[in-house]
C-alpha cells in the first residue's frame, strides 16, 4: 500500500483505538486474571476469522465533561467471525474503557450486531464485562439495555444465542443473558447480581461477599442463570466450541451431522441400572452407553441435577436428551428440575433437534416448601414444554414411571413419537408401597398381623403391576426392548423421523406456565 | 462419570418407598415450615421504625396501624391483622429491623 499521509493517518487511528483503555487499564484487567476484550474474541474465534463493526464509532455524552473524553470503540468491540468453520456474530465489552460501561453508542453497537446477527442466521456470542450503565448518559443508557432486551426476545429461537459472563455484569444488564439460550461463567471471575453486596449491607444490613452473592458457582448451582461453569476463560471458550458442535446457525438449519461412532466400550449398557428400584445410579452412564462416541455435553450439570440434560448424537446427529438422575434425589421432579427440563425442550423444539428422554422417577418431591414454592406451576412448565414440542419425541422408560411423574416425562399421553421400556420398567399409578398401603388399606388394617399383611400386599401389587406390560398391554408403550438393543433402536427411531411432519392449528403463541 | 463416592447416599422416602440416593445442597438445606402465629405482627420487609402508634394494653382493630416502617424510601404501614389487645411491642422508633423481626404481639 502507498504511505500517503492518508494512510499513515489511517493506521494511527486505527493504532489508538486497537490500544482500548491504554497499557495501564490493561495490566489492570490482567492483573485480575482476565483477558482483554480483543484477546478474548482472538481465543474463541478461528484464526483471523474475525472481521471489526464500528472501531470508529465514538460516544455523544456532552454532559459532565465527557465531551472531553475520548472512549476507543465506546467500550465493546463488535464484529462476525466463525467458530470451527461456523459463522458467529460476537461482541465483547471492553472493561479497560470506561469499566466497559453501557452508554448509548456502546449499545447501539450491540444492537446493529445483533441485528446483523438475526438477518444472517448466526449465532451471537456476547461477552459481559461491565460495570454497568453509564451514569453520565443517564436515560439514554437505560435506553440501550430496553433495545437489547428487545433484540434478545426477538432473536430468542431463530439464532441461538449465547452469554458469556467474564466480569461484573450486575443491575439491569444481567437481563440480556438471562434472556440468552446459554450462560457461561468462570470462577473467580463471573459476578451477577442485580442489587450488589453494598445495598444490601445498606438497605437490609446483611453482608455477604460479591462471590457468595453472584459468583460462578452460585449461578451453576443455586441459582441456575448459568449454564456452564468453567474454572478459567481457556476452559470456557473450550466448552462454547464444544456447544457449537451440537447446535445448528439457526431455526431453518439442522445442526450439521458428525461421522457415526459406536460408544466406548467402557460404559456397559446391561450393567448400568439395578435391579432393585430403590439404587442409585448415574444415568449419564446410560447416555454414555448410548450416545456416539459416548459424548455427552451437560448443560446445567450443577443446577438441580436430579435431572440431567444436555447434547449428544446418535448415528451422527445431534439430539438432545433429557433424563431423570436416580442418582440425586431419587430423580425426583421438583421445582428446579422441571423448570431446567422445559427450557432445555423448548431450546430444542426451537432448532429442531430431536428428544430423547430416559425415565426412571418415584413421582415429585414431597415438602411444603415444594408446594409452596410453585411446583404445581414449575411443573406444568415441563409438561408444556413436551406437549408443545413437535420435533422427533423418543422415550426410553428404563426403571420406574409412576404417576405424575410418568406422564410428565414425555409419555405417549404429551405426544410422544416412540415409546419403549426395558423389561425392569415399572409403569404404574404409584410405587407398590404406596399404592399397596390405599387399595388394601382395609385388609391391612384388619390383619392379625397388619406388617406381614402390608407385605403380602405390596408383594402381590408389584407382581401384578411393578412391571412394563400392564402398559403394553393397553398400547401406551410401543415395545418392550433389551438395553442391549436400545441403541439399535434409538438409531432406527432417528432414521425414520427424519421426515417427521405435524403441524397444530394456527396461533399467535401459546402461553406457557411462566 | 462414575457416581462420586465422598457424598453420603441418604433416603429419601417417597410414596412409601426409601430410595438411596444423594441430596442436593439446596434441598439439604431448606427450612422446616414452622405455621406463622397470627398473634405476633412480623417485619416482611427490612427497615428503620419510624413511629410506633400503639402501647402496651391498648385495644386495637383490624387494619388500624401499628406502626410505621420506612423501606425502600417508603414510609409503609404496619396494621394490625385482627382485633385485640397489644401484649408488647418489641421495637422502638429509629431501629433498624430484619425480615422477620418480631415487631408486635397481639391477644
Amino acid at each position: 500500500m502507498p504511505t500517503t499521509n492518508k494512510h499513515i493517518d489511517f493506521f494511527k487511528r486505527k493504532d489508538r483505538l486497537l490500544n482500548g483503555g491504554g497499557h495501564k487499564a490493561v495490566e489492570k484487567q490482567t492483573a485480575l486474571g482476565k483477558l482483554t476484550a480483543r484477546d478474548r474474541i482472538t481465543a474463541l474465534l478461528d484464526a483471523n476469522s474475525f472481521y471489526e463493526f464500528d472501531l470508529f464509532v465514538e460516544h455523544r455524552c456532552r454532559d459532565f465533561d465527557m465531551d472531553k473524553k475520548v472512549l476507543p470503540g465506546d467500550g465493546v468491540i463488535t464484529g462476525t467471525g466463525s467458530i470451527m468453520g461456523y459463522p458467529v456474530a460476537i461482541y465483547a465489552q471492553d472493561f479497560t474503557v470506561a469499566g466497559g460501561s453501557l452508554g448509548l453508542m456502546h449499545a447501539r453497537k450491540i444492537t446493529k450486531i445483533m441485528d446483523h446477527a438475526i438477518k444472517m442466521g448466526m449465532p451471537i456470542i456476547g461477552i459481559n464485562d461491565s460495570g454497568g450503565a453509564r451514569i453520565q448518559e443517564g436515560v439514554d443508557s437505560l435506553a440501550g439495555y430496553g433495545e437489547i432486551f428487545y433484540r434478545n426476545t426477538l432473536a430468542s429461537g431463530i439464532i441461538p444465542q449465547i452469554s458469556v459472563i467474564l466480569g461484573p455484569c450486575a443491575g439491569g444488564a444481567v437481563y440480556s443473558p438471562a434472556l440468552t439460550d446459554f450462560v457461561f461463567v468462570v470462577e473467580g471471575i463471573s459476578k451477577m447480581f442485580i442489587t450488589g453486596p453494598e445495598v444490601i449491607k445498606t438497605v437490609l444490613g446483611e453482608e455477604i461477599s460479591m462471590e457468595d452473592l453472584g459468583g460462578a458457582r452460585v449461578h451453576s448451582e443455586i441459582s441456575g442463570n448459568a449454564h456452564f461453569y468453567a474454572r478459567n476463560e481457556l476452559e470456557c471458550f473450550h466448552k462454547i466450541k464444544q456447544l457449537f458442535t451440537f447446535i445448528p446457525w439457526n431455526n431453518r438449519k439442522k445442526a450439521d451431522p458428525y461421522p457415526a461412532k459406536p460408544p466406548k466400550s467402557k460404559f456397559d449398557i446391561e450393567r448400568v441400572v439395578p435391579m432393585d428400584s430403590r439404587k442409585p445410579y448415574d444415568v449419564r452412564s446410560v447416555i454414555c452407553a448410548l450416545s456416539d462416541n459416548s459424548d455427552f455435553l451437560e448443560v446445567h450439570a450443577q443446577w438441580a441435577s436430579n435431572i440431567v440434560v444436555g447434547f449428544g448424537r446418535i448415528n451422527g446427529e445431534t439430539v438432545g436428551i433429557v433424563a431423570n438422575q436416580p442418582a440425586v434425589l431419587a430423580g425426583v421432579l421438583d421445582v428446579d428440575s422441571s423448570d431446567k427440563a422445559a427450557r432445555f425442550v423448548r431450546f430444542c423444539d426451537a432448532f429442531g433437534i430431536p428428544l430423547i428422554t430416559f425415565v426412571d422417577l418415584p413421582g415429585y418431591l414431597p415438602g411444603v416448601d415444594q408446594e409452596h414454592a410453585g411446583v404445581i406451576r414449575h411443573g406444568a412448565k415441563l409438561l408444556y414444554a413436551f406437549s408443545e414440542a413437535t420435533v422427533p419425541k423418543i422415550t426410553v422408560i428404563l426403571r420406574k414411571a409412576y404417576g405424575g411423574g410418568y406422564i410428565a416425562m414425555c409419555s405417549r399421553h404429551l405426544g410422544a413419537d416412540f415409546v419403549v421400556a426395558w423389561p425392569t420398567a415399572e409403569i404404574a399409578v404409584m410405587g407398590p408401597e404406596g399404592a399397596a398401603n390405599i387399595i388394601f388399606r382395609n385388609d391391612i388394617a384388619s390383619a392379625p398381623d397388619p406388617g406381614e399383611m402390608r407385605k403380602q400386599k405390596v408383594a402381590e401389587y408389584s407382581e401384578k403391576f411393578a412391571n412394563p406390560y400392564v402398559a403394553a398391554a393397553a398400547g401406551h408403550i410401543d415395545a418392550v426392548i433389551s438395553p442391549a438393543t436400545t441403541r439399535d433402536f434409538l438409531i432406527h427411531a432417528i432414521q425414520i423421523s427424519a421426515n417427521k411432519s405435524e403441524t397444530r392449528p394456527f396461533k399467535k403463541h401459546g402461553i406457557p406456565p411462566f | 462419570m462414575t457416581m462420586p463416592t465422598t457424598e453420603q447416599i441418604l433416603q429419601l422416602v417417597i410414596g412409601g418407598t426409601a430410595y438411596e440416593t444423594r441430596l442436593t445442597a439446596k434441598f439439604a438445606r431448606r427450612k422446616r415450615y414452622v405455621a406463622p402465629d397470627p398473634h405476633v405482627v412480623t417485619c416482611v420487609i427490612p427497615g428503620v421504625i419510624r413511629s410506633v402508634s400503639v402501647r402496651k394494653g391498648m385495644h386495637v382493630r383490624t387494619g388500624e396501624p401499628l406502626i410505621v416502617l420506612e423501606a425502600m424510601k417508603m414510609q409503609n404501614d404496619i396494621t394490625a391483622p385482627h382485633d385485640g389487645v397489644v401484649r408488647a411491642v418489641r421495637v422502638a422508633p429509629g431501629e433498624s429491623v430484619t425480615k422477620g423481626a418480631v415487631l408486635v404481639e397481639l391477644e
